[in-house]
């Protein structure tokens, strides 16, 4: 009897020290992160993270279609890879940038780019070249919308899946639309057809559009001090 | 502790027999196996349907990634749907379902008790299955929760655990009601597995209905749990499988049970720290990520006493592996459990961590794990304790040696592919100068080479299906001598 308490005590005693040590502890340092408020002469001049709730639905499909298998959204500093130098953050990120997120999607793999900041004007991936065919500066609305319809239209070897499914062919109906794709080759519509995105695909990229987390803050080094320091 | 007091004198899962008492234990090994044969053909059955889909989804998504079309306009085939279904049948489905299995069998013979009203471990496997089924159908629908590894929604998980409380139950009762001390050093696996469980799959499924709970540290409680079912619960269950089967099977005492205790202790101690590795580099504070490493390296303890213990005592005897289906699948099974903790503990570091960590290799890592260690070693497990429950032998050894072929190269291919193909595209992202197509382009030839092996698992996986079938169907050789590759004495160099 008295090895089985041995047994017992080392077997419960393990599993809370684990417990302790990697929920609890982290918990009790973090579960109480508050935005950083930048104060003017008792006047709040700037608050950050601020709370996205217009985009909880474009968030939720970003979760339902599983893009966070593919897509990572954290930002690693110069010691930990290459993220800052191929544009995909002016910052690395910390726990205060997702403190308004039940749910945050940080992503385990990057068979993509990351896409913390992906709606930042900062954001850089790659430019237009041999492999892409069409890659403004800045990636707007409809440019999200062709490369979810079919990513291999504008960057040809991408493995990203195709949303076609987001989307819907409808008969044009006198004027065209005015969120129909460009499409050319293969994958444009019969005459007299268009494609347009449905409320998903429109949600899901004013998501995408929405991330931002470039703001400095005071715990990284290298965020452009002027803010933090007020 | 335990270890001095059950030295020097090992106990090994076979207890030493006077003639007299031969028939007597027979009798009560065959009493104890038949009191325990529904529930455990009922485990293994749906666990070898779960291997089945589990062996479709994967296919599936790994062809996505080369032909990113392939099923690509049915919201339900998508890749981000897809790749959790498959990993929750892989997990929750087979690697869980045969893992308890094997565990209840263990702990019946072990402890040397009668299961009794087995009703209710079928009852806890179905209420489990009910809630897998309606959780992976969810994840397909697109209602996950989104948190990565705790994909099933809370009222499909609530079904789950009610189920696998059941079951651990049943397990801690087998224990109680124990008439074999001391416990084995299987029998510790086991307890320290069941237990581990519950209480991990538990918290962290509240901690997502928990409002305080949000952030980086809801993260890290789904890396935590996602690191305790591989590394605590899968590991120990495999562990404990190996060191009853390789003794059992080749009849003679474990080497050390002094090495056994101190791993065990070693393992239970540090295992359950190693989590936060799987946020290594991310938005956290980096003590919880340096606890995570420095743990991972004490568990070296634990992987040189299992090695070294589970080695020594086939020492001399390897040429088992020509004769016993068991002992090759197992065997297999013990050396990839080494490799798969060598190379966890060498990409933990951060100077390896920071090239390999969003990348295919993680996934080789996962699969070393629980394919090439944990599934390896239930194929075994299988193949000794069916014909102990339907009463004939396996029909044809040729299957088996089919069987073990297709899942051992299989095997070999995709997680060579995706350990390659995760180096090569960390080290070309480690480079900032080379553009995120080029990386795309020159993974393909190792997408491809998963999904070859991911052809040749499927096969192996239809073979072991058909013949579990036979064997449920009790067509089989004779019982009494179990079917072997080569009868023993006929060496083959
Ligand atoms: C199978 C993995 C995979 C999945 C799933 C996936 N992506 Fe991608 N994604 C990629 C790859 C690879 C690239 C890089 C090539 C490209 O741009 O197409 C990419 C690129 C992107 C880009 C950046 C393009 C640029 O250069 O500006 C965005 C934005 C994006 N994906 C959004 C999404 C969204 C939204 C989803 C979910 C609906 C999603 N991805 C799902 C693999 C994936």
């Amino acid at each position: 009897m008295n090895r089985s308490l041995h047994l017992f005590a080392g077997i419960i005693g393990s599993f809370a020290l684990s417990c302790y040590a990697l929920v609890l502890l982290p918990q009790q340092q973090l579960g109480g992160l508050q935005p950083q408020i930048a104060e003017d002469e008792g006047k709040i001049v700037d608050i950050y993270p601020v709370k996205n709730v217009s985009h909880e639905e474009g968030r939720a499909i970003y979760q339902s279609e599983g893009c966070f298998y593919c897509h990572s959204q954290q930002v690693r500093d110069e010691q930990n890879g290459t993220d800052l130098a191929r544009g995909w953050g002016v910052r690395r990120t910390v726990a205060r940038d997702y403190i308004f997120e039940k749910t945050p999607v940080l992503g385990s793999m990057r068979i993509g780019p990351d896409l913390a900041n992906v709606g930042s004007p900062k954001w850089r991936n790659e430019n237009e070249g041999e492999y892409a065919t069409y890659k403004p500066k800045k990636r707007d609305a409809s440019w999200h919308l062709l490369h979810l319809y079919a990513p291999r239209t504008v960057i040809k070897s991408s493995n990203m899946p195709p949303y076609r499914y987001l989307f819907e062919t409808k008969k044009i109906s006198g004027q065209r639309s005015v969120d129909a794709l460009d499409l050319t080759g293969l994958d444009a519509p019969e005459p007299g057809y268009e494609v347009v995105p449905k409320p998903e695909a429109t949600k899901l990229v004013a998501y995408l559009l929405s991330l931002d987390k470039s703001h400095p803050l005071k715990e990284v080094k290298g965020s452009a001090p002027e803010v933090a320091a007020k | 502790m335990t270890a001095a007091a059950l030295a020097p004198t090992p106990t090994t899962a076979p207890a030493p027999a006077a003639p007299s008492a031969v028939q007597v234990q027979a009798a009560e090994r065959a009493a104890i196996d038949a009191s325990a044969s529904g529930p455990v053909l009922f485990f293994f059955g749906s666990a070898i349907l779960w291997l089945l889909l589990a062996t479709v989804l994967g296919f599936i998504s790994s062809v996505q990634l080369h032909s990113p079309g392939f099923l690509a306009d049915c919201p339900i085939f998508t890749y981000g749907r897809i790749l959790p279904a498959y990993n929750n049948a892989l997990a929750y489905g087979w690697a869980t379902l045969s893992g308890m299995g094997v565990a209840i069998w263990l702990l019946a013979r072990l402890c040397r008790v009668q299961i009794k009203i087995p009703a209710v471990l079928v009852t806890g496997a179905i209420f489990w299955q009910a809630g897998l089924t309606l959780g992976i159908g969810q994840i397909l629908a697109g209602k996950t929760t989104g948190v990565e590894g705790l994909e099933i929604p809370g009222s499909a998980a609530v079904l789950m655990l009610f189920g696998y409380m059941l079951v651990g139950l049943w397990g801690a009762l087998l224990f109680g009601y124990r008439r074999q001390a001391p416990a084995y050093i299987s029998v510790w696996y086991l307890v320290a597995a069941l237990f581990w469980f519950t209480w991990t799959f538990g918290l962290a499924h509240l901690s997502i209905q928990l409002p305080g709970v949000t952030g980086v540290v809801q993260s890290l409680v789904a890396a935590w749990a996602t690191q305790n079912f591989l590394h605590v619960f899968i590991t120990a269950i495999g562990l404990a499988t190996a060191y009853y089967l390789i003794p059992k099977v080749i009849n003679r005492p474990v080497h050390s049970y002094h090495l056994a205790s101190t791993g065990f202790w070693a393992f239970i101690l540090f295992s359950g720290l190693t989590g936060a590795v799987r946020l290594s580099g991310g938005p956290l504070p980096v003590w919880l990520v340096t606890l995570s490493i420095a743990a991972t390296i004490l568990l070296i303890v634990q992987i040189a006493t299992v090695s070294a213990n589970l080695l020594l005592t086939m020492d001399g005897q390897y040429h088992m592996v020509y004769h016993s289906p068991t002992i090759r699948f197992t065997v297999f099974g013990a050396l990839s459990f080494t490799i798969a903790s060598v190379v966890g503990l060498l990409a933990s570091l951060r100077s390896f961590d920071r090239l390999l960590h969003f990348t295919f290799f993680q996934s080789a890592q996962t699969h070393l794990l629980l394919y090439a260690f944990f599934s390896m070693v239930m194929f075994g497990a299988i193949y000794y304790i069916l014909p102990r429950l339907v009463g004939c032998e396996w029909l044809s050894s040729t299957m088996i040696r089919w069987h073990f072929l297709a899942v051992a190269y299989g095997a070999g291919t995709l997680i060579v592919s995706l350990a390659v193909g995760g180096i090569a595209s960390g080290a070309a992202l480690a480079d900032p100068g080379m553009i995120f197509s080029q990386v795309i382009e020159d993974g393909v030839r190792y997408h491809i080479g998963a999904t070859l092996g991911w052809v040749m698992l499927a096969l192996g996986h239809v073979i072991f299906a058909f013949h579990f079938l036979l064997m449920l169907f009790r067509i089989g050789q004779p019982g009494g001598e179990p079917t072997l590759f080569a009868p023993i004495g006929e060496e083959k160099h």
